[in-house]
């Protein structure tokens, strides 16, 4: 592994190495150009990963502290705890469930496709599904996603069997075990699923990508990058032309490190990169960073989720196998007479007995809710992800909260667009109706968890005026500076995220060393 | 987050235990059950107030198929000296919420019915919420209670269920 002198400055600094930041900096490692990765949580392999809820949570989890405002049930719930999001190296690939999806055409221009709609603010992408399918294509070659490729489908758990035959007992017809990046059979040094469960809390087998274990090795194998683990940058710093020129970061030790820097990348997650480029202001930018069109933080998106569990008279035991085993997609149309712009796509989803107490109905006690868990082993399950709308108001903000290094914390308000609750009603009833029609005898629509699907809050745009970066992620105000994770997301779409970020920074890696090729950065 | 199992015996002594009611308070800083079956003992707080403790608890989270120990393991984290005074005055409101609505006291009550009513009338409490919100991990998470529910926890080193029923659903 490299090792690069602080004072180097000609270092490309990731900040953050999950699905953005991990790929990126592997991609730009292989390409010859070196990479400085720092990485605020520790390091951890699938030896040391834990197959139990609430010890796992412990070891991976973002536990430093946040504050939330807005009407989201979330802040009355869980007030510190907005998103379910990895501190680690691998950020949040240790703990995704593997739903590997592209988006559809008609989402990139969400604002062409479903017109303007009050209170929120949609825009198209400065790109489209004919820019992106060429990237896409490497992003499901690296992740080894099934059902694409020449690779096969993952077989179907209990858990997907019920969701299999309720959905197309209802006439559905997109209905399959996924495309998902957990091997279906050995793939690129990496075996098959065991169907052991536990997906959630980081794969003991490997056999879900993450980069943690793959893009991030060979990142280092390659000699041109350092990852520096339990470093937590403070703050971008610039010069007085206005260029980014290092960050400092307070290392494992707690101690005020710099790292200069030729290009800054920004990949924490959809909080924590906003929370940075506020953080950095300066009298130069006395609104943080790449503010200039004041969207930083703002359009907080995280999906319009929500589950439906149900029970049965018989056993299901949904957590055996993979923790997403299958989606059903005929709603992730846009078909505006359902009362809502954009879809949604129902997945199936389990919690162990543990997470299934704090989740199902968070604050519930008494036999409504006991007799529930009662029927624990008779459950089945599922998960709802939808397009929200993008609104100015949802937005993460400093708090008056400090972290353990002094550092206003991120406060994350939100609260559901009118379509956001029309579209959940919907898949609530279209969730429920899958599994009374093959004889649930009880079912559940449970609040959507804390957010893993964050997205929106450095957003890309065409206009300089209307979002924080270009169509490559470059930030509209200075051309070092990039943004690399969900955070640049326009809009949502009904996909889960993964696979997009992982596209756009295979696409940013070649965009950021053609550039700096040319000299141009 | 396993609750600490220090406390927890099942010693004969307890044979003593009187047979009345659910929970036998022995006068002997113990509680028991009145088979004698397991004890929980307590330093910090008063049996009596460990029993109702139990009691609230299991009427929070009622299992008719969970055991009084595990009721017991969940709260047992209470029974320390920087959380007495929290408890003394949480069970004595709980108790006068009981004598609000009628009752002798909260462990007087015959009907579970009759006691959710009770706490409802303190659910807005910060003991009530301590209380439930604890009980979420202390309950359900001990991994002696999984069975109960059905869950085998973690498959990893049997190998997962590729062979061992990940799709062995019978009956769709």
């Amino acid at each position: 592994m490299a090792t690069f002198d602080k004072n180097d400055d000609s270092v490309v600094v990731i900040i953050g190495t999950g699905a953005g930041g991990g790929v990126l900096a592997n991609e730009l490692a292989q390409k010859g150009v070196k990479v400085v990765a720092l990485e605020a949580g520790g390091r951890y392999l699938p030896e040391d990963f834990i197959n139990d809820e609430w010890e796992s949570f412990g070891q991976l989890a973002w536990l430093d502290a946040r504050t939330t405002s807005g009407d989201w049930r979330v802040h009355k719930d869980f007030a510190g705890l907005p998103a379910w999001i990895v501190k680690a190296v691998g950020g949040t690939t240790t703990h995704w469930a593997g739903a590997s999806i592209r988006f559809q055409d008609h989402e990139w221009k969400a604002l062409t496709n479903y017109g303007a709609v009050a209170g929120a603010n949609l825009h198209d992408w400065p790109i489209d599904g004919a820019e992106m399918a060429p990237w896409y294509d490497k992003a499901e070659a690296k992740l080894g996603v099934t059902r694409t490729g020449d690779r096969a489908g993952l077989p179907g758990n209990n858990n997907y069997k019920v969701f299999e035959k309720g959905a197309k007992a209802l006439g559905y017809k997109e209905v399959h075990t996924g495309r998902m990046a957990i091997n279906s059979s050995e793939y690129d040094d990496r075996m098959a699923c065991q169907q052991t469960g536990f997906c959630f809390q980081g794969c003991k087998w490997g056999a879900k990508w993450s980069s943690a274990y793959t893009d991030i090795p060979r990142g280092e194998a390659t000699g041109n990058l350092e990852v520096r683990d339990r470093a937590h940058v403070a703050r971008i710093l610039h010069s007085e032309a206005g260029k980014v020129t290092g960050v400092e970061y307070f290392d494992k030790d707690g101690n005020l490190q710099m790292q200069k820097a030729r290009i800054v990348c920004v990949a924490g997650n959809s909080y924590e990169s906003p929370r940075l480029l506020l953080n950095s202001a300066s009298s130069m930018f006395p609104d943080g960073m790449a503010n200039s069109s004041g969207m930083v933080g703002k359009n907080y998106m995280r999906h319009t989720t929500g589950s439906v569990y149900a029970v049965f008279d018989k056993p299901v035991k949904m957590w055996r196998g993979t923790t997403m085993a299958g989606i059903m997609q005929d709603e992730s149309r846009h078909d505006p007479s359902r009362g809502f712009v954009g879809g949604y796509e129902l997945e199936t989803l389990s919690l162990g007995l543990p997470f299934m107490a704090a989740f199902l109905y968070p604050g519930g006690w008494g036999r409504s809710f006991t007799t529930a868990l009662d029927s624990y082993e008779n459950m089945a399950g599922l998960w709802i992800v939808g397009e929200d709308m993008p609104q100015e108001t949802n937005r993460v903000t400093l708090s008056d909260a400090k972290d353990q290094h002094g550092l206003p914390v991120a406060n994350v308000n939100f609260t559901d667009h009118p379509n956001d609750v029309a579209m959940r009603n919907h898949a609530y009833a279209r969730g429920i109706a899958m599994y009374e029609a093959v004889g649930a005898t009880r079912a559940f629509p449970t609040p959507p968890y804390p957010s893993t699907h964050n997205l929106g809050t450095n957003r890309m745009s065409a206009d300089a005026k209307d979002g924080v970066v270009n169509k490559h992620g470059q930030s509209h105000d200075i051309a070092n500076l990039f943004v690399s994770d969900g955070s640049q997301f326009t809009t949502g779409a009904s996909e889960n995220p993964t696979l997009t970020i992982v596209a756009l920074a295979i696409r940013q890696a070649d965009h950021i060393a053609r550039e700096m090729s040319a000299q141009n950065i | 987050m396993t609750k600490d199992m220090r406390g927890l015996t099942r010693r004969a002594l307890l044979s003593r235990a009187m047979a009345a009611g659910a929970l036998a308070v022995t006068g002997a800083g113990f509680i028991a059950a009145p088979d004698a079956a397991w004890a929980v003992e307590v330093t910090a707080i008063k049996p009596e107030e460990m029993a109702a403790l139990m009691q609230m608890a299991r009427d929070i989270y009622p299992h008719d198929k969970v055991g009084d120990e595990y009721y017991a393991v969940a709260v047992k984290g209470y029974d320390s000296d920087d959380k007495k005074a929290m408890v003394a005055e949480g069970i004595a409101a709980l108790h006068a919420a009981a004598q609000a609505q009628g009752h002798a006291d909260y462990l007087a009550i015959g009907w579970e019915e009759d006691r959710v009513k009770v706490l409802q009338s303190m659910e807005a409490t910060a003991f009530f919420q301590t209380v439930r919100a604890g009980l979420v991990t202390g309950l359900y998470n001990q991994k002696a209670v999984w069975p109960i529910f059905g869950y085998e926890g973690e498959s990893y080193s049997k190998g997962g269920y590729i062979n061992r029923g990940f799709d062995d659903i019978n009956w769709l």
